[in-house]
């Protein structure tokens, strides 16, 4: 609340600023957790003597992270693009018929079945019949992204868009505005939180879309890359390439995060 | 010719036979029936009475937010949609109904820029002064979850009055306030409508506040919303916390009492 006020007073040269001593010492936690983690998975596969095409340790991952260093970034980088040309045009076309979706009643009767139809068809099944038509191209993989983003920025926008409370439009009634101003000056805006938070899960979900599609027919990317070490049992790069997908996906959710805090600068606890 | 601004203007508020019904699924229900009054221009008007006696939905008729469903308006010899298109009316919620991503002054601006601003021959007043009036000077740049509740008020205070409207509507605006803020925020807001000369119809549940500011009171009754009777208050300005001590103050507000309990 008074954090603005507060930090401008704490702030002087001479000791860190509290802002970033905070994010440290918010960081400790996480980066514990997750040292934690992988030091167990080590004892466990030294431990149990488990054989490395099975599980393999943390050093044989991190060998597979040196040898297969430009393998990895060979199939990393297709499957960026696809995900994140799929996250974009999924997105877009969401807001698009989310914008029509508030302003043309009908529409909305029409066309969100057929959304909701959408959304029920399993993402395995769609993409084997897109690969048919599209075939292995990029096409098929930016689609499946898509349409895994498409759902979550529909339902959330149409709700973001109609989170105005009654209050506000009866001001802007008094005020005579238009149709046009009240969706540019107040509509947009109260949308915004909770684009941002669809947002963060197409970010997650794309990835995967990205990658579902890369295993039905591709030959390059990371989905590509896991069907491959799968059938030559390389389990460590198995398992590099799972480390290298979720690393990406993070860093898509914290860009997304990023660019939320930049934007939502106002307290929108309401809208959640 | 040379008379100030803050004289009174001639006209009234008039209501003749104002009814208001809605349809519902359990059938017609009748907000408002048979609501004739004068609130005179330039005076401070209050309506009081209990939940459900239609008195934010009389203030509703007169900023053309609500048709009646019978009888007429007449707001300073116009109707309610000339006096809204020309932005002579200002309301404030009970709820401040502030923009959370604008900040006070950003707030108090909207009007100029929506609606197509302020109707010409008009001069709009300055956003910062009208902060200032209400006693934010400094807190321009606050955004609006870092202020009071009585702050937040204070700025859809001075957003109502931008375009210097004859008429300030307003629904029970300090109704959520604890009641330290409120009479702080009531000895202000006769202040600004002494300063302004704009005419007040003031919607309230609260009885002291009721005496505390008006001219008149107009007492209403529930179910259906009518009125009961047209009250003076005449209590001289300025008024004050010593204002609240007066026996007559005492003596219109246990009045006023017994006329709602009646009701």
């Amino acid at each position: 609340m008074t954090s603005a006020t507060a930090e401008l007073s704490h702030r002087s040269p001479t000791s860190t600023p509290p802002r970033r001593r905070n994010i440290l010492r918010k960081a400790v936690p996480p980066v514990a957790a997750i040292v934690g983690l992988v030091a167990l998975w080590w004892v466990i596969v030294a431990v149990f003597s488990i054989p490395k095409y099975i599980v393999p340790s943390p050093l044989d991952v991190l060998g597979s992270f040196q040898d297969d260093y430009s393998t990895l970034l060979a199939n990393l980088w297709p499957t960026v693009l696809e995900a994140v040309f799929g996250f974009l045009a999924g997105n877009i076309v969401a807001i698009a018929l989310a914008v029509i979706f508030v302003h043309w009643k009908t529409a909305e009767r029409a066309f969100f079945p057929v959304a909701v139809f959408i959304r029920t068809v399993p993402i395995v099944a769609i993409a084997p019949i897109l690969v048919v038509i599209l075939g292995y191209g990029y096409s098929p993989k930016i689609i499946i992204a898509a349409l895994i983003s498409f759902f979550p920025t529909l339902v959330n926008m149409v709700r973001g868009l109609q989170a105005v409370d009654k209050q506000s439009l009866e001001l802007l009634r008094v005020l005579s505005a238009s149709r046009r101003e009240v969706f540019f000056k107040v509509r947009i805006f109260a949308s915004l939180p909770y684009l941002f938070s669809a947002l963060k899960i197409a970010a997650t979900s794309s990835v995967i879309g990205a990658i579902v599609a890369e295993w039905v027919g591709s030959q390059q990317g990371l989905g590509y890359l896991i069907i491959q070490a799968t059938y030559n049992f390389q389990v460590p790069l198995l398992w590099a390439t799972m480390i290298v997908a979720s690393i990406f996906a993070t860093l898509f959710f914290a860009v997304i995060g990023i660019i939320e805090k930049l934007v939502v600068t106002w307290d929108a606890k309401e809208a959640a | 010719m040379t008379a100030p601004a803050t004289m009174t203007e001639p006209g009234t508020i008039g209501l003749r036979d104002v009814g208001v019904s809605f349809h519902t699924d359990r059938g017609v229900v009748t907000a408002l029936d048979g609501v004739t009054a004068s609130l005179p221009a330039s005076g401070f008007t209050s309506l009081l009475g209990p939940s459900g006696c239609g008195k934010s939905t009389l203030l509703r008729v007169i900023a053309d937010l609500l048709d009646p469903s019978t009888g007429g308006v007449d707001v300073l010899g116009a109707t309610p949609h000339q006096r809204r298109l020309g932005r002579d009316i200002g309301f404030v919620f009970q709820d401040a109904a502030l923009l959370p991503w604008r900040t006070a002054v950003e707030n108090v601006r909207l009007p100029l820029e929506v609606g197509g601003g302020v109707p010409q021959g008009r001069q709009a007043n300055s956003p910062e002064d009208l902060l200032a009036l209400v006693g934010l000077a400094g807190r321009e740049h606050a955004y609006p979850h870092e202020l009071s509740g009585g702050m937040r008020q204070r700025v859809a205070i001075a957003r109502a009055l931008i375009c210097q409207p004859r008429v300030l509507l307003m629904d029970e605006p300090f109704g959520a306030l604890d009641e330290i803020t409120r009479d702080r925020l009531n000895v202000e807001l006769l202040r600004i409508w002494q300063e302004t000369g704009t005419t007040v119809v003031f919607v309230t549940h609260s009885i002291p506040e009721a005496v505390f500011l008006s001219q008149q009171v107009v007492v209403m009754s529930a179910h259906p919303g009518r009125i009961r009777e047209i009250v003076d208050i005449d209590l001289p300005y300025p008024r004050g916390s010593e204002t609240r001590d007066l026996p007559q103050f005492s003596a219109l507000a246990s009045r006023l009492r017994h006329l709602l309990e009646q009701s």
